[in-house]
């Protein structure tokens, strides 16, 4: 029952941090912090026990919920969805943290939707029934709106709808399939049941099959996102608030990530092969194209967001090479891509705020302003380039690895990303914090405690990632095993 | 007429000596208190008599003079229309105490257009069909034109009454042609032997699906519905797109369930496209709506459009299936019409005028938050976002949609719900704004009409997330109806 516990925490903290709006305007961040924190330790908690209890899962939980459909609520972690749901927890920590100075007015409201968005990502990962999936998968999408909408930047009306539409638009395709795919099962044995074991392997006409596959697969990498439903990335994250950027860009990116390998690849593993090569290739259209459109840009934070869609390319890459290594490559990609951009989000937040602007031809030799800001975006920018000895690399390579045993060509060009990657990558920093200063900027506040602090967190999950990665595979491997099965 | 017939027909009995109780009070005492509180009796009362004669009900239902089909069907629609009502009666109070003279007439014309309404639901019998469709139709005349003295009402009211009137024609003619066909005015059914391609039968359907399409307001038959829900008191509007557009769904739904009507592939054909073009039309013009009257309007020709499909899926096999969407969907378009509809109403009163630009619905969230959240609620609601009903209505659809593989039509609910995302936002973001003064702080909102749409608000949220209540109620429900 722990996770059932862990999403009501969210759902109920969320409530009382909008309630304690009334008594205190500071109180709901604390009361925010508190929660993520203790949501983290139960995650930790949940982690030292092992899965001997319950199977293979590191916790379960039922309820009943829509007996005439057979819908419940089933809820259970296994390695993949634990190690998803702490770098939820973890990052719903570093979101509050980066929102301690940035929103002036309804902060209770504000934390409440952060905390629900949390609760919903949650869910997402832990819903093991097809139905209540598409329940958490579309309650994290409001107060995601919400926080675009209410709190972000110049365009966040539009910005905030854009990315709602094409949300709710390929969901409902991936609801249309969730429900052929019930009927279908329900056509080969008579009974409707939305529980993902029962799904598992309904023999359907292949060209039916591949129909249902696509809805899954649109609403996935639409959300990833790949090319060429991506256009609502950069508006989004570009407007919105610092803690919504590093929602969007730490979990909520990962969600369509784990979609793919929980659900598109495991419920219509033959469709899915023969659809490899196209994913494989979109995915390396994202990366050369989100790196060839970062490199463009002169805006902090759409530099940010477009690396992001060039990261993203790997899972693609990784999951459809059809090994273990280009999956736990993926994993490890979803992980270590959650803490570096998460934290390049939040330096974004911390340069507007202090500059109130995100254009790099503004900024220039911050460096010797704030040394502090300046060493930590160097170390997260080396990250994300994909530096050796860092989580990014660890993911990245073996998705190489897994994809050079199945398509050289390939390949080859994700691996020309990796080179852009570094192009972009250098081109921040040099453009930002190296170079001429910037003579109408003349002082600025440096990091402080507050954001060092989670600054270092997430320097130190890198550096673990990176160093001794075999924590991580180890938690995933049993999945990653039965995926491999597949084959 | 046997005792049993009495027992199950109690309701109307009540619902008809009501009104005239209700007459005979305004004719004694003209008070506006008098005249709310016995409509509210008369409403809680025949409410009340459903239970006694549920008892009574047989499986499959009791036919009464070969012209009524009492049964499970019947009085859960009965049920939905009665609680329509009810809220109409709360809501409209504020209303019309503020207003001048005649006040006390207008629960009498709810009150018969909720008769007519439930004649409608368990007609099987060309007769009480149009019976009931006119005492429903002449009383809304009334109720839109209401506030007699100022001039919207009045002109959506001699809109309405032509229109509907054309409308009435068509499916008198239809109905003509029908029993020229078969010979008969009762909902004939196929085992009886009558051919469905017989060419006058499926000219008259054509007519006949033309008169209800209006009802409907579907495309292209949609013209009348924002100039009438505009010009209309917004508690009427609420009960006309409501109540009255439930009880022509109710009476089409038992009208294909025994006829078998659209098994006509011709006709099957038509009703589809009218389905595709009423929920992408009625989408699409929402977009650009500044008013919020007319906003739900369009969103409500969409809705029934998408209800369509429920009904389509009546010509297939799986007619309890079909019965149990629209009764689920209903419900839910009920349940959030009349939320909608009852905080533009509520806010109205509290200021003293009609609230129905989008603009004055800016900051509301500051000002307002609870009628802010009801909105909110009610605009995800329509929009089919989980936790609210919508979503459990909209995923009875995909399914009936996918169990009549209606693949079309379920393309359509997909691109209508997409686009209809993108005006229920605009309400929603709205409401979120900072408004830029902190007037409307000050406004009184009357204490029933906030109790009436809190209730509502949180039907939609508690249905949304434990649907499986009211689901368990429906089948009950529809094994209790007479089905072929």
């Amino acid at each position: 029952m722990i996770l059932f516990w862990l999403i009501s925490l969210l759902l109920g903290g969320g409530v009382v941090a909008w309630l304690a709006e009334k008594v205190n305007e500071d109180l709901p961040w604390w009361i925010s912090l508190v929660i993520f924190v203790i949501a983290t330790a139960l995650v930790v908690y949940t982690w030292l026990s092992g899965t001997g209890a319950h199977g293979p899962y590191y916790a379960t939980a039922y309820l009943e919920w829509i007996p005439q459909f057979d819908i419940n609520v089933v809820l259970r972690a296994d390695g993949l969805s634990l190690l998803l749901i702490g770098l939820t927890t973890i990052l719903g920590i570093i979101a509050v943290v980066s929102s301690w100075s940035e929103t002036q007015y309804r902060k209770g409201f504000f934390q409440f939707n952060i905390l629900w968005v949390m609760a919903g990502v949650v869910g997402v990962f832990a819903a093991f029934d097809l139905f209540l999936f598409f329940f958490f998968w579309e309650v994290m999408l409001i107060p995601m709106y919400f926080l675009i909408a209410i709190w972000g930047h110049e365009e966040r009306e539009y910005a905030a709808m854009k990315f709602f539409i094409f949300t709710q638009a390929s969901g409902l395709l991936m609801l249309a399939a969730i429900v052929a795919l019930v009927w279908a099962n329900y056509a080969a044995t008579g009974t409707i049941t939305f529980a993902y074991d029962n799904l598992l392997g309904v023999e359907m006409q292949s060209g039916f099959a591949t129909l249902i596959m696509l809805g899954f697969f649109i609403a996935f990498i639409t959300k990833l996102p790949s090319v060429p439903v991506h256009t609502w990335l950069p508006d989004a994250h570009t407007q919105a608030p610092t803690a919504g950027s590093v929602i969007l860009a730490g979990i909520l990116l990962k969600t369509g990530g784990y979609g793919i390998i929980r659900f598109t690849v495991p419920l219509f593993p033959d469709a899915s092969m023969d659809f490899a090569t196209i994913a494989m290739i979109l995915g390396v259209v994202s990366i050369l194209y989100g790196g060839y459109m970062a490199y463009s840009q002169s805006d902090f934070k759409r530099l940010v967001a477009y690396s992001s869609i060039a990261h993203m390319g790997f899972i693609l890459v990784g999951v459809y090479s059809f090994n273990e290594l280009g999956m736990q490559g993926a994993i490890v990609t979803m992980i270590a891509h959650g803490f570096s951009t998460a934290a390049l989000f939040m330096m974004a937040g911390s340069l507007q705020e202090r500059l109130h602007t995100r254009e790099m031809t503004k900024m220039g030799g911050l460096w010797v302003k704030a040394p502090r800001m300046g060493v930590m975006t160097m170390f997260f920018v080396i990250a994300s380039v994909g530096m050796p000895g860092l989580g990014n690399f660890v993911g990245e390579f073996l998705v190489l690895i897994g994809a050079f045993k199945v398509n050289v060509l390939l390949t080859v060009l994700a691996t020309i990303g990796i080179v852009v990657a570094a192009v972009y990558g250098l081109s921040l920093m040099q453009r930002s914090f190296q170079g001429t200063p910037n003579p109408d900027v003349q002082t600025m506040t440096d990091y402080g405690v507050r954001e060092m602090s989670v600054m270092v967190l997430m320097i130190v999950a890198l550096v673990w990632i990176g160093v001794y990665p075999q924590h991580v595979l180890d938690i995933a491997s049993p999945f990653v095993e039965m995926m491999a099965l597949l084959k | 007429m046997s005792v049993l017939d009495l027992q199950v027909g109690l309701p109307y009995l009540m619902l008809a000596g009501g009104v005239l109780l209700v007459m005979l009070a305004v004719s004694l005492k003209r008070s506006h208190q008098v005249a709310f509180w016995s409509c509210l009796v008369v409403v809680l009362a025949t409410i009340g008599s459903h239970f006694y004669g549920w008892s009574y009900l047989p499986a499959g239902g009791v036919k009464i003079l070969g012209q009524f089909q009492i049964d499970g069907f019947s009085y859960f629609f009965n049920i939905l229309f009665l609680l329509g009502t009810l809220v109409t009666a709360l809501l409209i109070q504020p209303y019309l105490e503020k207003s001048s003279e005649n006040r006390e007439e207008f629960y009498l014309l709810l009150l018969t257009a909720t008769l007519g309404a439930m004649t409608m639901a368990s007609a099987t019998h060309f007769v009480p069909f149009v019976l009931g469709l006119e005492i429903l139709s002449i009383s809304l005349y009334a109720m839109i034109a209401y506030p007699e003295r100022s001039r919207p009402p009045l002109e959506a009211s001699l809109k309405y009454l032509i229109l509907s009137g054309v409308a009435s024609s068509f499916i008198l003619f239809g109905m003509a042609l029908i029993y020229a066909a078969y010979g008969t005015m009762e909902f004939w059914t196929e085992t009886a032997g009558f051919g469905l391609d017989h060419t006058y039968a499926i000219i008259g359907h054509t007519l006949m699906w033309g008169g209800l399409a209006f009802k409907l307001s579907l495309v292209p038959f949609h013209m009348w519905t924002p100039d009438v829900y505009q010009g209309a008191p917004t508690v009427v509007t609420g009960y006309l797109a409501t109540v009255s557009k439930g009880a022509v769904a109710a009476l089409v739904l038992r009208y294909a369930v025994e006829t078998g009507f659209l098994q006509t592939e011709g006709l099957f054909a038509v009703i589809s496209i009218i389905a595709l073009l009423s929920m992408i039309g009625g989408n699409v013009l929402a977009l650009l709506q500044k008013n919020i009257k007319r906003l739900l309007a369009y969103s409500s020709i969409a809705h029934l459009g998408y209800l369509l499909i429920g009904i389509l899926l009546a010509s297939a096999a799986n007619t309890d299936f079909a019965i149990e969407t629209v009764m689920v969907y209903l419900t839910a378009y009920f349940l959030i019409t009349l939320a909608a509809f009852g905080v533009v109403n509520v806010i109205s009163v509290a200021n003293g005028d009609e609230r129905v630009a989008l603009e004055s619905y800016t900051g509301l969230f500051w000002t307002q938050p609870l009628l802010a959240a009801i909105l909110t609620l009610a605009s995800l609601s329509l929009a089919g976002i989980p936790l609210t009903i919508g979503f459990i209505a909209k995923f009875y659809l995909f399914a009936a949609g996918i169990e009549g593989t209606l693949w079309l039509l379920i393309w359509g609910l997909i691109i209508g719900s997409a686009i209809g995302v993108f005006y229920y936002l605009r309400i929603i973001i709205s409401m979120a704004r900072k408004p830029e003064d902190a007037e409307g702080t000050t406004i009184r909102i009357p204490f029933g009409g906030l109790v009436t749409v809190c209730a509502l608000g949180l039907s939609l949220l508690f249905f949304g997330v434990y649907p499986a209540p009211l689901l368990e109620l429906i089948q009950i429900v529809v094994s209790m109806s007479s089905s072929i």
